[in-house]
């Protein structure tokens, strides 16, 4: 079953992975990849938990709305699970 | 023309221009780097020799490693099963020292193209390909490549039909990308060795094909 995946629209402040572009975007869950240390704290040198990891594919059509260059196109980002939430399909 | 510059006040004899002397102050973060790699090397941590050693190291990487690896998925279905399956471990067995790399090959057919970016930084399977090319950093391949995919790739002599799919890869976080080109018709007597010199670096970035012999 496919499990579809919102980027939360957050804006914490200091070192993220997670591309602006993204944020707000639903995608789905292309494979996930095992738990890495969290590069928010790793970035301070702080203690860092290890999180899972997952790469999320979206379409250019949901990244890009009406504009993008080809709405089939695909994007894959790797995210962290702490920035994704369940959703419907768009 | 090589020689046909703008402003000929700024030619050396030679009739090339010359080069801004680089004698401008440190910034903040040369001045970090000096002063953190001497305290290393006067505390006993590591030695001047040794980050001499790493950096050969690194230099000695090449995309000449990677298209080893594409002509061995090309021609080795087990070995290609390894890579897809985990990308990483079939090219350590292959016995490249990756070190901890965590690689993802990811494929081109007919139906896809792939294609990889940072768009964050400048993340590349350095420990296998050595150094990303300048144009990989900057802001225009970065910004344009997630964006209009299909135009970039026009730029770089890539036009593709629209029934293939193109598939953007943002290296955001641990995972490194190769992507395996499409073998070119015409090769099947070709060895493994003869089939690596068609591999170019754009073709394991995607935004380029493999050469055709």
């Amino acid at each position: 079953m496919t499990q579809y995946v919102r980027v939360k629209p957050m804006m914490p402040p200091g070192h993220v992975r997670t591309p602006m572009y993204l944020r707000g975007k639903i995608g789905v869950i292309e494979r996930s990849l095992g738990a890495f240390p969290n590069p928010e704290d790793l970035a301070y040198g702080n203690t860092a938990q290890a999180l899972p990891l997952h790469r999320v594919r979206f379409t250019m059509a949901q990244v890009w709305g009406a504009d993008a260059e080809a709405p089939n196109d695909t994007l894959d980002a790797e995210i962290y699970e702490h920035w994704l939430e369940p959703a419907d399909a768009p | 023309m090589p020689h046909d510059h703008h402003d000929h006040d700024h030619l050396s004899p030679s009739g090339h221009p010359y080069r801004a002397d680089d004698d401008t102050s440190l910034s903040y973060w040369q001045t970090m780097e000096i002063a953190v790699r001497e305290l290393l090397v006067e505390k006993g941590v590591t030695t001047a020799a040794e980050i001499a050693a790493q950096i050969e190291t690194m230099d000695a990487r090449a995309p000449s490693n990677g298209a080893k690896v594409v002509a061995r998925a090309w021609t080795d279905p087990v070995f290609h099963a390894a890579l897809m399956e985990n990308a990483g471990d079939a090219t350590r067995n292959m016995g490249f020292d990756i070190g901890p790399l965590h690689l993802i090959a990811v494929e081109n057919t007919d139906d896809v193209h792939n294609m990889i970016v940072c768009t964050l930084c400048s993340c590349y399977p350095r420990n296998l390909l050595g150094l990303p090319p300048d144009w990989y950093k900057s802001r225009a391949y970065r910004s344009r490549t997630v964006r209009e995919p299909r135009s970039v790739l026009a730029e770089f002599g890539v036009t593709l039909p629209d029934t293939t799919k193109v598939r953007v890869h943002d290296s955001t976080a641990d995972m490194r990308y190769i992507v395996i080109p499409a073998r070119p018709q015409g090769t099947e007597n070709m060895s493994q060795t003869e089939l690596a010199d068609l591999v170019t670096r754009d073709s394991m970035i995607g935004t380029g094909v493999a050469k055709t012999p």
